[in-house]
């Protein structure tokens, strides 16, 4: 029997909670003709741990922990946007080596994390072999993770006023190896993918937004950039010393998948100038600034000097005076506008800290993208957005 | 632009209807009575003067002891003249209906949801207002000053011994 329009029958699919394809926890039910797109329902917040009611009973440096487990592809921007929003609150000014440290670190982060997305892409498309290839590097960025903070996935890097400490000669020989290696390693990850032709015909064209569509969604970071808005936190609102470099915002113009995996690999090139520029130009100088009220002294002195004691108790007692205040700071995240807006009342846990996750305010545009689309192009489209679930789901 | 020019503007097109004023944060910053919010986000956002065009952010935030405890923060940004904005709006328990800014941009949808989720905030206007994060059946709203973050009967932790 030929259906007519009127008792047409759809399918509904569930794509997820746990579906291998979607790379993390989120559920879509589908609404399908055949195997195309009518519509999708997303349903969120599977992996909700309360962060923000939790940040309401934490002391500043303890929240640090929290924001690790954003967006955990890239941990070390989410905890020095953190602390350099409390650096804001008590009007902190960093010293050139702090801010220098934080952009190595930061845009290694930023490596890593479009390196996870890119690879993505190509695994979701049919190409498993440049995901493992590139998973050797950002293992490599991992142990410098571990040289400088000791953790490598949730990586509580940094304190509020700079680092726990100097970075250590061999912290700085593995970060050259990377930038010496990772130039040829990428190479061939673009060989691989960028002009070939079963990979072309799968992304261009596929799950596109417009400019103006994005930002009227939020949209922030390589998926805004691709639809051609050139926005970026780095150069807007420059932080951490980011004014000292030049670099260049790469900007896509149809807002497809395969503009947003050329963007990402092209800040991937930038970022590691910024690296290289960063390590070359390193000033001298202390690792942090003079925040006592913030910084915890080191355990040897606290065991042997009155003063270094004191400040360990008042610190961990939460005995200091914090301004009253309200900010709102931002970083250039790995996917987008990572936002801290931070209410104190004077007290010694914030009033109310809100995260502006990027990935939760664009994820919402995935129906739009995907209508009218295939099923296998939607789950590229979802790899190429970089919605990491954590973050989803705070 | 001026944070003058912006105050001057707003001032003129809302007079009354702007409550407060705060320029010793890090964003100008306005208060603005309720039901004028969509009108002044609208304003904000379509006057070729202002172009907000860009909704940052959008939360929730509880003042229990205030006369109008619940409240919302929305932070605008003019991405072409790089120039932030932060407008809250505050209502009472009983009558917790905000006007929903869904219409102008399609990013408040979700935050207006989480929201809701959190504070019971209602946004009327709203196409889809449900919960969010949390579980459907939930009866509070977790967010509100009043909830403890652990549960409240246990009798195994003491809340001294963690500084709170």
């Amino acid at each position: 029997m030929i259906a007519t329009l009127e008792d047409k029958q759809y399918t509904t699919l569930n794509l997820g909670p746990t579906h291998p394809a979607t790379h993390g926890i989120f559920q879509n039910v589908l609404t399908l003709d055949g195997e195309q797109i009518i519509d999708a329902e997303q349903t969120i917040g599977y992996i909700h741990r309360a962060f923000e009611k939790i940040a309401e009973h934490r002391p500043f440096y303890q929240i640090t922990p929290l924001t690790d487990r954003l967006n955990y592809c890239s941990s070390p921007i989410n905890n020095i946007g953190w602390h350099m929003t409390v650096e804001k609150l008590l009007g902190v000014k960093t010293s050139k080596r702090v801010d220098y440290m934080r952009i190595i670190l930061m845009e290694l982060a930023r490596i890593t994390d479009h390196l996870v997305c890119n690879s993505v892409i190509g695994v979701d498309s049919g190409a498993l072999t440049g995901f493992i290839y590139v998973f050797q590097e950002r293992e490599k960025v991992y142990e410098i993770y571990e040289e400088v903070s000791g953790a490598r996935l949730t990586t509580n890097m940094g304190r509020i006023g700079g680092f726990e400490r100097d970075l250590s000669p061999k912290a700085v020989k593995k970060i050259r190896e990377f930038l010496d290696h990772l130039p040829k390693v990428l190479h061939e990850f673009e060989k691989l993918l960028m002009r070939n032709r079963i990979f072309m015909d799968r992304t261009i064209g596929v799950g596109p937004i417009s400019g103006e569509r994005a930002l009227n969604y939020g949209f922030t970071g390589p998926n805004l950039r691709a639809a051609g808005v050139d926005y970026d936190v780095r150069v807007m609102t420059p932080y951490s010393s980011y004014d000292d470099f030049e670099f260049t915002i790469p900007v896509g113009t149809q807002g497809d998948t395969y503009d947003r995996f050329c963007v990402r690999q092209q800040e991937i090139w930038e970022s590691v100038k910024l690296v290289r520029n960063a390590l070359e130009n390193l000033p001298e100088g202390n690792f942090h600034v003079d925040v006592p009220q913030f910084f915890l002294p080191p355990k040897e002195e606290v065991y042997s000097k009155m003063e270094a004691l004191i400040w360990h108790f008042k610190i961990v007692m939460g005995e200091i005076e914090v301004p009253v205040g309200e900010v709102y700071h931002s970083v250039e995240g790995g996917n987008g506008e990572l936002g801290f807006y931070l209410v104190s009342d004077g007290g010694r846990t914030p009033y109310r800290l809100h995260f502006r996750r990027p990935g939760f305010i664009y994820y919402q545009a995935y129906p739009e993208m995907i209508r009218g689309g295939v099923l296998s192009d939607a789950i590229l489209t979802m790899s190429s957005m970089n919605v990491i679930a954590g973050e989803l789901d705070a | 632009m001026e944070n003058s020019f912006i105050i001057d503007k707003l001032y003129k097109a809302f007079g009354q209807d702007i409550l407060k004023m705060d320029t010793s944060s890090d964003i100008l910053a306005f208060t603005v009575a309720c039901p004028v919010i969509h009108e002044v986000i609208c304003f904000l956002k379509e006057n070729e003067n202002m172009n907000f065009n860009f909704l940052t952010d959008l939360c929730g935030i509880h003042y229990p002891d205030r006369g109008l405890p619940l409240g919302v923060v929305y932070h605008l940004h003019n991405m072409a003249e790089n120039k932030r904005l932060r407008i809250k709006t505050f209502v009472t328990l009983n009558d917790p209906n905000i006007p929903t800014v869904t219409d102008l941009f399609s990013s408040a949808n979700w935050m207006e949801r989480e929201t809701y989720d959190f504070y019971g905030i209602v946004f009327t206007g709203h196409p889809n207002l449900k919960r969010i994060l949390n579980v459907e059946y939930m009866d509070f709203f977790p967010m509100r000053k009043e909830y403890p973050l652990e549960d409240p009967t246990r009798e195994d932790k003491d809340d001294r011994y963690f500084g709170r």
